[in-house]
């Protein structure tokens, strides 16, 4: 096992702490930098897409997994992302401006939001923003005059001055560089004052409190920050689908991108790219699984809802720290070998775990 | 000079008059110790004086300032740091961590220079960890820093949660029974601890405390509380062989 000698306090708070993990860093770079060169068209695609769900996932992941706030009204933030670029863009707003507006509108949501919730927790803020999220799509389909309603919007693709994303390796280029991005903003975020503030407040309100953290005013900044990353990630959903209707946001996109960060790992940013990964392949296992039963497609919606649910249950009983945690420990595993040894992980006795305000 | 005054403090929650008409006053650099049975008001008080709850009456000194009706957050910035009786620790972090949220209240940089992370950020969490550092010297914790807090025995997790009181710079400091559920050799480890922030940091104690060891060998001053009253102020050993309290706590 490696043990660092550290010899100056910047080392705690470099980007990637170990010099080692620099290198594989260098190859998913260099790997993902090709992948234009040797996958098909529909690998760059499905590779576009986790660039979309990972930035979605990550603010769902600030709020949910650093933030200790359930929010089953993630699909609105989707919403007035999408919704807000594709009207932007007809009205001959350049991609950089709108991009950017879709992220603060969403991210004001966000904000605004916050004002009624901010003294709920749990099932409560989950019932919120759920209602929240059904007004969000209510609003989306009565208000025709603004979003067309139930029709729906024609996205065109993305223009930038001169040059139009309109091939799949262009548009994969653009989300995978806005992914790699918001991750960067993400860690220095963690690494600082409103980072730390945002993880008190998740394991004990009351000493955040007491340390002098101002919990209404950082429930609205997470809000607002997973807010605008959610409305980032939608916009680019609208000109990845190209074309948007209200029924795309439904609770199921909520509960996708919570499922998205309980199977990835709740508290680690590369659960949310790992989660995203698992979404994105998760339709087509569900296929695979339907023509193997021989169940008709008719069950289609059915069936996806039932897989989401048991795998949320599967993954909270047997590794609720999700496939980043699984690979923690196959890394583990690897590294100690051969003195790896069945309890190494086994879970904290409750004895030793305080009695804790909620 | 006082400090810190608490006058004619009340709270009553629903039927249950917890805290009556109680008044002292702390003496900056002195250590103040409430006593009392269980359900005789003291973490009532604790939590009136870090405004977790609306005082019912009376008013609070601080400094020479009325704090009574500052918002909770605003306490520790004032310089009044507290620590839990169950300890309320950010469990899934390092002790390093939750040493540096101890520094919250000293500022920070904006959101923008955080997001981006620029110098500015970078300095300010240098100096921080510099004052983290300084407190982690004075409580020995060198060998926990990277420690996720969770999974520290019950005695050290006391002594982070003292740390990260210390870390925000107070000058008074509440410590809601520092040796429950520590060893004999833990809770005199405490007892140094508790008169080093007093006499080399200049740290104000005021503290809840049940080991009356521990109470007479630190305590300058001693309140005993029963049933939300004063029921005497004093020096320790007054206190100890006053007739009224021994009645109430103490016990024959």
């Amino acid at each position: 096992m490696h043990v660092p000698m550290k010899t100056s306090y910047n080392e705690d708070i470099r980007l990637i702490r170990q010099r080692g993990t620099l290198v594989w860093y260098a190859l998913l770079a260099l790997a993902l930098l090709a992948a234009p060169f040797y996958l098909g068209e529909h690998h760059l695609s499905q590779l576009s897409f986790v660039g979309i769900y990972a930035i979605a996932g990550l603010g769902a992941m600030l709020l949910v997994g650093y933030t200790g706030q359930v929010s089953l009204g993630q699909a609105a933030f989707l919403a007035i992302g999408a919704y807000t670029e594709a009207i932007l863009q007809k009205a001959g707003v350049p991609f950089a401006a709108s991009l950017v507006l879709a992220g603060v509108m969403a991210g004001l949501t966000g904000a605004i939001l916050s004002l009624s919730t901010a003294r709920l927790a749990g099932i409560y803020l989950a019932i919120a923003t759920l209602a929240f999220a059904f007004i969000v799509e209510e609003v989306l389909t009565r208000w025709e005059s603004l979003t067309n309603g139930s029709l729906g919007i024609l996205v065109k693709r993305i223009q930038v001055g001169g040059f139009t994303f309109d091939a799949e390796w262009k548009f994969y280029y653009l989300s995978t560089g806005l992914l790699v991005l918001v991750l960067w903003l993400m860690i220095n975020l963690l690494r600082s004052r409103t980072g730390r503030a945002l993880t008190a407040m998740r394991d004990s309100e009351i000493s955040a409190q007491s340390l002098g953290i101002h919990l209404a005013r950082y429930k609205a900044i997470v809000l607002a920050l997973s807010g605008a990353l959610t409305g980032v990630a939608g916009a680019l959903y609208a000109h990845r689908i190209q074309f948007i209707t209200p029924d795309q946001f439904t609770i199921m996109a909520s509960v996708e991108l919570l499922v998205l960060v309980v199977v990835g790992g709740l508290g680690s940013l590369h659960g949310a790219v790992f989660g995203a990964v698992f979404i994105v392949m998760l339709p087509q296992f569900i296929v695979l699984l339907r023509d193997a039963f021989g169940i008709s497609s008719t069950y289609q919606a059915g069936l996806d809802a039932g897989v989401y649910g048991l795998l949320m249950v599967l993954f909270m009983l047997f590794e609720p720290h999700g496939i980043y945690g699984r690979w923690q420990k196959i890394k583990l595993y690897l590294d100690i070998f051969p003195f790896y040894r069945k309890a190494t992980f086994r879970r904290q006795r409750m004895f030793q775990k305080s009695e804790q305000l909620r | 000079m006082t400090l810190f005054e608490g006058r004619n403090l009340d709270r009553r929650f629903g039927g249950i008059h917890a805290v009556r008409d109680v008044s002292f006053a702390v003496e900056e650099g002195e250590i103040f110790t409430i006593i009392g049975p269980n359900g005789a008001g003291k973490s009532t008080l604790f939590n009136l004086i870090s405004r977790i709850y609306d005082l019912g009456g009376g008013s609070l000194v601080y400094d020479d300032r009325d704090i009574s009706r500052i918002a909770p957050h605003k306490v520790v910035g004032l310089g009044i740091a507290r620590t839990f009786q169950n300890i309320e620790l950010f469990e899934n972090s390092t002790v390093l961590s939750n040493l540096l949220v101890g520094r919250h209240s000293r500022g920070g940089p904006a959101l923008w220079q955080e997001l981006l992370f620029t110098s500015a950020a970078r300095q300010s969490e240098i100096a921080h960890r510099e004052r983290v550092e300084d407190v982690i010297d004075l409580l020995d914790l060198q060998e926990h820093r990277d420690a996720r807090v969770g999974g520290l025995p019950y005695g050290i997790r006391k002594v982070v949660e003292l740390g990260r009181a210390l870390a925000s710079q107070p000058r008074l400091i509440l410590l809601d029974e520092p040796s429950s559920g520590l060893n004999p050799d833990e809770t005199e480890d405490m007892s140094y601890w508790i008169r080093d922030i007093r006499s080399q940091l200049g740290v104000t104690v005021l503290m809840i405390e049940h080991d009356m060891s521990l109470v007479g060998m630190v305590s300058d001053r001693v309140l005993a509380l029963d049933h939300g009253e004063v029921l005497a102020i004093g020096q320790p050993a007054e206190i100890m062989a006053n007739p009224r309290v021994i009645e109430a706590y103490l016990g024959g």
